[in-house]
């Protein structure tokens, strides 16, 4: 089983004619996932040619997109200053899940995009964030499908290659996933990590979880009330960022100590105080993982 | 990124907030001259982008344009919080009756511009908001309708008892937001905002973060960064398109991702050794980034050992061994430089790297357990 993406997944690319949208498209393609249309204002007419030679069609606009090809899910690749509008767009076609991958959206701009879907009743991912991947079923962003593997893991993050050094080592002991996410950098994002969490309690392939957090904001703490109390499956935590000097963007938009709030040594305290075994580093997650599933 | 003091009250005056006058000195002469021509007491203040400025003797009452000289004379040069004094403002001093606090910033839960105000104004709002919480009253703004008028008045009501005082704070308050919005900040505030004798009010403190996304489509607003008042390595990684962060270790990283980057410094301090940066060279394998991460670490003279965390996943291991090799023949290092290489094409990259010379690890423990070891030696 898994969560938000699966084989009922038809997916349409925004900006899939450019260099980002066509290349992972190409490996979305790859991995299994139907990649029923693309979008690229335009590009209306035109065709993009898959790995295998198969033909998607490319629309002009999402609605058209979405009502022609019965597409449900949309992946974002189109630059910043004209995410947001494609976001919108988005959230307004019908589809029921958009994954924002843009990188250095205005937060105001997500501010309103974010308000927009919730009245919309759709769930954005991101952004500024590598997509999610449900192995053997589908991939919906930029994540490595190379390291990930079919098993009973659910895993969740705000980073990117910190997601994937997780997933490789569960991997390498034989841990597959049913479900990898990344939520995204940013301050403000579309799902976070109650969102998850609440998603693989409620699937029956999931039997345990490893969420990966870092310093910025309270997300992290407020999940470890959640996992205290609604979850019934066992939760293995990691923060990154115990040396980030406060005041500091530590890359990420979001990743940053405000004052003293968001610290990862608050986070870790979380975790520790709502039964959330803490890893030290990357490297003990498979061990407490291997535990919890006992 | 920051913006100073006079800055931020630039972008206040333009949504018409009500600022006092004032200038910018960068010499003693200049501060004096710009005394005499206010001919009033004046208030010198370093520009610099740091808190607690007052505390730290950065700011200056100056009862005439001599004491203006002294008082520049002084602050000028001075180091607060690691920061350089380049430039003070000289500003009228203000008759102070009450000092209220208003700011407004991007609030991660309720996903809006989020204004919070108090009648306590010129201390730390994080400190009010600890002890006497219900001294602040706080309002999200839905993004769809924008700060709207009742919301305002709702907030300045909190403020003042006064009715002409509440009508000039209430537009003063959608006046900020405004000024938030137009300037792409992620963070403003006015503390303290004044009230003076003759019952008007005035912002004579001001502080504004810009959205750094924002920059690309506010060109007046970006020229605004002062780069004085950020490191040489950091605005060098900044137009090399790094996010680069110098901090006081001697372990240099070079980690492709952010969450991995920090978790590589959080191991650094794991195994008893300090990092000496953090720095995200992306997902890009362009060997011209790797040279200018390179230039840039091996320009702290702290750094006694270059460790290098890349794991590829879109990026390729190859890619960057190459980016590795062609950078260390560009540059001439003196320190040695320890990688760990896997993922996507892991063989080829190091394969690559082993011909030139260079082993590589597969682990991330034990490429940090030999760096910080060769930090020590």
């Amino acid at each position: 089983m898994s969560i938000f993406i699966d084989d009922d997944t038809r997916l349409v690319v925004q900006g899939i004619t450019g260099r980002d949208g066509s290349f992972h498209t190409s490996q979305m393609m790859e991995y299994g996932t139907r990649v029923v249309a693309g979008v690229t204002p335009g590009k209306g007419g035109q065709d993009f040619a898959g790995p295998g030679g198969e033909k998607v069609p490319i629309f002009n606009a999402m609605d058209e997109a979405v009502s022609k090809t019965g597409a449900n899910t949309s992946v974002v690749y189109v630059p910043p200053a004209f995410a947001a509008d494609a976001i919108l767009e988005a959230t307004d076609s019908g589809v029921s899940l958009v994954v924002a991958i843009t990188e250095g959206v205005p937060v105001l701009d997500m501010a309103r995009a974010h308000a927009f879907a919730r009245d919309k009743g759709v769930r954005i991912l991101g952004p500024n964030c590598p997509g999610l991947i449900s192995p053997g079923k589908a991939k919906v962003g930029i994540l490595p499908a190379q390291i990930v593997a079919e098993g009973p893991i659910g895993v969740v993050s705000r980073s990117g290659t910190l997601t994937y050094e997780a997933v490789f080592q569960l991997t390498s002991v034989g841990l597959g996933q049913t479900t990898c996410v990344g939520i995204g950098g940013d301050p403000l994002i579309g799902t976070n990590f109650i969102d998850c969490l609440e998603a693989f309690e409620l699937d029956p392939g999931t039997e345990a979880v490893v969420m990966i957090g870092e310093i910025g904001g309270t997300d992290e703490q407020e999940a470890a009330v959640f996992v205290k109390e609604r979850m019934s499956k066992p939760v293995v935590g990691f923060i990154a960022g115990q040396t980030a000097p406060p005041g500091r963007q530590m890359g990420h938009a979001g990743a940053i100590i405000s004052g003293s709030a968001g610290t990862a040594e608050e986070k870790m305290k979380a975790f520790q105080d709502n039964g959330i075994a803490v890893a030290e580093r990357p490297a003990d997650i498979v061990s407490l993982i291997q535990d919890a599933l006992k | 990124m920051d913006i100073h003091e006079y800055q931020a009250k630039e972008r206040f005056a333009l949504s018409g907030i009500p600022v006092p006058p004032g200038k910018i000195a960068t010499t003693a002469d200049e501060a004096e001259e710009i005394a005499l021509s206010y001919g009033c007491a004046v208030m010198v203040k370093a520009q610099v982008h740091s808190g607690g400025r007052g505390k730290a003797g950065g700011v200056k009452f100056c009862k005439d344009a001599s004491e203006a000289r002294l008082h520049a004379s002084n602050i000028l040069g001075m180091d607060i919080k690691g920061l350089t004094v380049e430039k003070v403002l000289v500003t009228p001093a203000e008759e102070i009756e009450t000092e209220a606090y208003v700011g407004v910033l991007i609030d991660r839960e309720s996903q809006a511009a989020t204004f919070m105000v108090s009648p306590d104004g010129g201390m730390d709002i994080e400190e009010v908001a600890a002890s006497t919480p219900d001294r602040i009253r706080k309002l999200s703004v839905d993004p769809r309708y924008g700060l709207l008028p009742h919301q305002a008045l709702w907030l300045a009501n909190f403020l003042y008892e006064d009715p002409s005082l509440i009508r000039q704070a209430s537009s003063a308050i959608s006046q900020l937001y405004e000024s938030f919005v137009e300037s792409g900040a992620s963070m403003t505030e006015i503390n303290p905002l004044i009230t003076t004798p003759d019952g008007h009010i005035k912002a004579i403190d001001a502080k504004m973060s810009i959205d750094g996304n924002e920059l690309f489509r506010r060109p007046d607003v970006a020229d605004m960064r002062d780069l004085s008042a950020e490191p040489a390595s950091e605005r060098k990684a900044r137009e090399a398109g790094l996010s680069y962060v110098k901090l006081d270790g001697n372990v240099g990283c070079c980690v492709n991702g952010a969450g991995l980057a920090m978790a590589t410094m959080d191991l650094v301090k794991y195994y008893g050794g300090e990092p000496a940066n953090f720095l995200d060279i992306g997902g890009s394998s362009n060997p011209d980034k790797v040279v200018s991460a390179l230039e840039i670490i091996t320009s702290d003279p702290n750094v006694r050992v270059i460790l290098f965390n890349i794991f590829g996943g879109i990026t390729r291991c190859d890619d960057v061994a190459n980016g590795i090799v062609e950078a260390t023949k560009r540059i001439d290092m003196q320190q040695p430089i320890v990688i760990r290489l896997t993922g996507t094409n892991e063989e080829l990259g190091l394969k690559i790297l082993q011909e030139a010379g260079f082993s590589a690890y597969t682990s991330m423990d034990d490429v940090v357990e030999k760096a910080v070891d060769l930090a020590k030696g």
